[in-house]
């Protein structure tokens, strides 16, 4: 798959831990933005966020965010994104010290 | 310190109880996020980048030793073994999960500690000079103002959904060391001809919109001060503004209306109300002063600690950095710095807590302060035993000898951890304090306050830091503003914008080439940053920061272009 403008991925967080999970193709959860779902579609991505929405009991605060995709591999394209996939920068907390 | 009574036991028992049984319908489906959010940010709990993030209270910044081992305690059992301080004198915890925070509050209440208020559109917890009951030059210990203050306004019918949260800030000394310019109320305890008194200031604030508050009152009797101070937010609550968040501070309705007007609104509404405060409050402060009575200071020989002084340059350089002036003169006011370079401005381990707990207990009375300046204060330590307090110091890593030098910096958690953020802190901060050490200049350049907010809101009040951070998100990047000439103290001055923004990369070589530009021009050593600024203003300093003015201004127009 080539990298295009329209790239998404839906994000959230875990109600109960509070950390950051992605939406995979078969609409759970999940912690490795790898293994997230790239949408292409906008009206597709639309009723993706109306149905993740509907999963509260499961996560807080339902988003999509703006993807580059090359190779496969899946990179936020905004700064905060990425830190949220990754952790903080001052301690090996969050997702990198899950790796 | 203040003791709850049986009346706070119970009241903070209801309150967990009931927040435990909000978060259980929480997670059942019982509750929506719409609505558990109002009532999980009544107790505290945040919803960060990466988790969720309690703010427990710590009143005016005062911790007795069992209050800090609970804190530690809380920090390895239900988080990730280190809390962090705040520029409103509370702790952070930042990783702690949702079923767990129940059984957290009822940790803190088993020491009296809280969270409430400590988030929402309420009155925040009211924070205090550091150095209350303890400095040299103090007109009065403000601290039993600020309980009778915290006890008015908790859970205050009236003020529970202000137009925005409020913050009062409260000191009796002339030096102001708790920004009481830079709050929404700033009080200060004045003594006039054997008359206590309050010069109240209102209408301060950092933010989007900063402003140095407004005296509104010169001396207002201490026991009219909670009538007037009810006054002064109900007026607020009334006409200020609900429509814009960032219009809707008392800062803006002073501002729009002009104190004067205020004034006369506040006058109107404090007759009507002063019939109905009834005395109680001046009996509840007498009880309430006798919790705050100074301990029975030591007398002891002071010899071993001025030959150690005298012999040991290491400890002699921490003395003289990190200790004050004590209202008793064998005795110093010792600050902990928790700006070691390289690590997180603020942020203590378990095992710092503890050993700090333990000092206190054997050394200063028992009491220790959080200073806004993100830094712990003991602020009853006898000389004699200082050198002891500063060989158990070193065992943790506390011992920096770097207090109001350039890595004693400011800087909130930034996008590190703030959902609100636009930019980091916390790096920018580690890399200054890591650059200057390296320089070894740190001592040679004194004293001097750098401030890093990681967004407008001003958290790590980077417009009153005589060089003042504020980090941006510019088309996607992380950019830098740089504030010079600011003033956090009763001289409190909003700094200026010194031009276009730095990279991530730019920022510290910028704000080293600020400091090489003020060892050149400082008319002497003993002449401080902020004393050559206001010599010299900010020209050199600009000339410093951008060698081809030209150059930097047409970035920032194509940076306004973007």
């Amino acid at each position: 798959m080539s990298n295009t403008q329209s790239n998404k991925v839906i994000t959230a967080n875990h109600l109960l831990i509070g950390n950051v999970v992605y939406l995979n193709s078969q609409f759970d959860w999940v912690n490795s933005l790898s293994d997230a779902k790239v949408f292409t579609n906008e009206t597709s991505i639309e009723e993706a966020i109306i149905n993740a929405n509907s999963q509260q009991h499961e996560v807080v605060g339902v988003y999509s965010i703006n993807i580059d995709l090359l190779n496969e591999t899946i990179t936020p394209k905004h700064f905060r994104e990425q830190f949220r996939n990754k952790g903080p920068s001052n301690y090996n907390h969050g997702k990198q010290s899950e790796v | 310190m203040y003791i709850y009574t049986e009346f706070d036991d119970a009241f903070i028992k209801a309150r967990n109880s009931q927040f435990r049984n909000q978060v259980k319908r929480r997670v059942d489906g019982n509750l929506t996020e719409d609505e558990f959010k109002p009532l999980r940010l009544m107790n505290g709990l945040y919803l960060q980048l990466h988790a969720y993030m309690l703010r427990v209270a710590i009143p005016y910044g005062t911790l007795n030793s069992s209050q800090m081992e609970k804190l530690a305690l809380i920090a390895d059992r239900w988080d990730k073994g280190y809390g962090h301080f705040t520029t409103r004198q509370n702790i952070q915890f930042n990783w702690p999960k949702l079923n767990d925070v129940p059984d957290i509050l009822d940790a803190l209440a088993e020491v009296k500690m809280h969270a409430i208020q400590t988030s929402g559109n309420t009155i925040r917890n009211v924070t205090a000079d550091h150095f209350s009951g303890a400095a040299a030059e103090e007109s009065l210990d403000p601290r039993p103002y600020a309980e009778l203050i915290r006890q008015w306004s908790t859970d205050h019918p009236e003020f529970q959904f202000l137009p925005r949260k409020f913050k009062v800030a409260i000191t009796g000394s002339k030096n102001d060391r708790a920004v009481i310019r830079a709050h929404d109320i700033g009080l200060r305890l004045l003594r006039r001809k054997e008359k206590l008194g309050f010069e109240i200031i209102v209408g301060g604030g950092l933010g989007r919109t900063p402003m140095i508050g407004k005296v509104i009152h010169e001396f207002l009797p201490v026991s009219d001060i909670l009538p007037y101070l009810e006054a002064v937010v109900s007026v607020w609550n009334t006409l200020g503004r609900r429509d814009n968040k960032y219009k809707a501070r008392i800062k803006i309705t002073v501002h729009e209306h002009g104190v004067k007007f205020i004034k006369q609104l506040v006058q109107k509404r404090y007759n009507e109300i002063r019939s109905t405060f009834t005395g109680v409050d001046p009996n509840l402060l007498t009880q309430i002063e006798s919790a705050f009575a100074p301990p029975i200071f030591k007398s002891a020989d002071t010899t071993g600690f001025k030959c150690t002084y005298e012999n040991d340059a290491i400890f002699r350089s921490w003395v003289d950095t990190n200790t004050q002036k004590h209202k008793e003169s064998d005795y110093a006011i010792t600050s902990i710095s928790l700006k070691t370079h390289g690590k997180t401005p603020g942020d203590a381990s378990s095992e710092q807590m503890r050993l700090i707990a333990d000092i206190a207990r054997l050394y200063a009375h028992d009491e220790i302060r959080i200073s806004h300046e993100q830094n712990i204060i003991l602020p009853h330590v006898h000389k004699s035993d200082l050198p002891r307090v500063y060989d158990l110091l070193r065992t943790k890593n506390l011992n920096t000898a770097n207090i109001g030098l350039i890595s004693d910096i400011i800087a909130c958690p930034g996008m590190d951890y703030c959902a609100l953020a636009t930019a980091r802190s916390i790096p920018i901060a580690q890399e200054i304090s890591m650059r200057f050490d390296d320089l070894k200049l740190e001592h040679e350049v004194g004293h001097i306050q750098i401030k890093i907010s990681g967004c407008i809101n001003a958290c790590g009040h980077h417009h009153v830091g005589h060089i003042g951070i504020l980090g941006l998100d510019r088309a996607g990047v992380e950019n830098y503003q740089i504030t010079l000439g600011g003033d956090a103290t009763e001289t409190a001055k909003i700094g200026e914008r010194a031009g276009p923004g730095f990279s991530a990369e730019q920022i510290v070589p910028a704000v080293e080439r600020i400091i090489l530009a003020y060892l050149d021009i400082r008319m002497n050593k003993s002449e401080s940053f902020i004393e050559t600024f206001h010599r010299l203003g900010i020209a050199p300093f600009k000339k410093a920061l951008y060698p081809n003015l030209k150059q930097s201004l047409k970035i920032e127009n194509q940076g306004k272009a973007a």
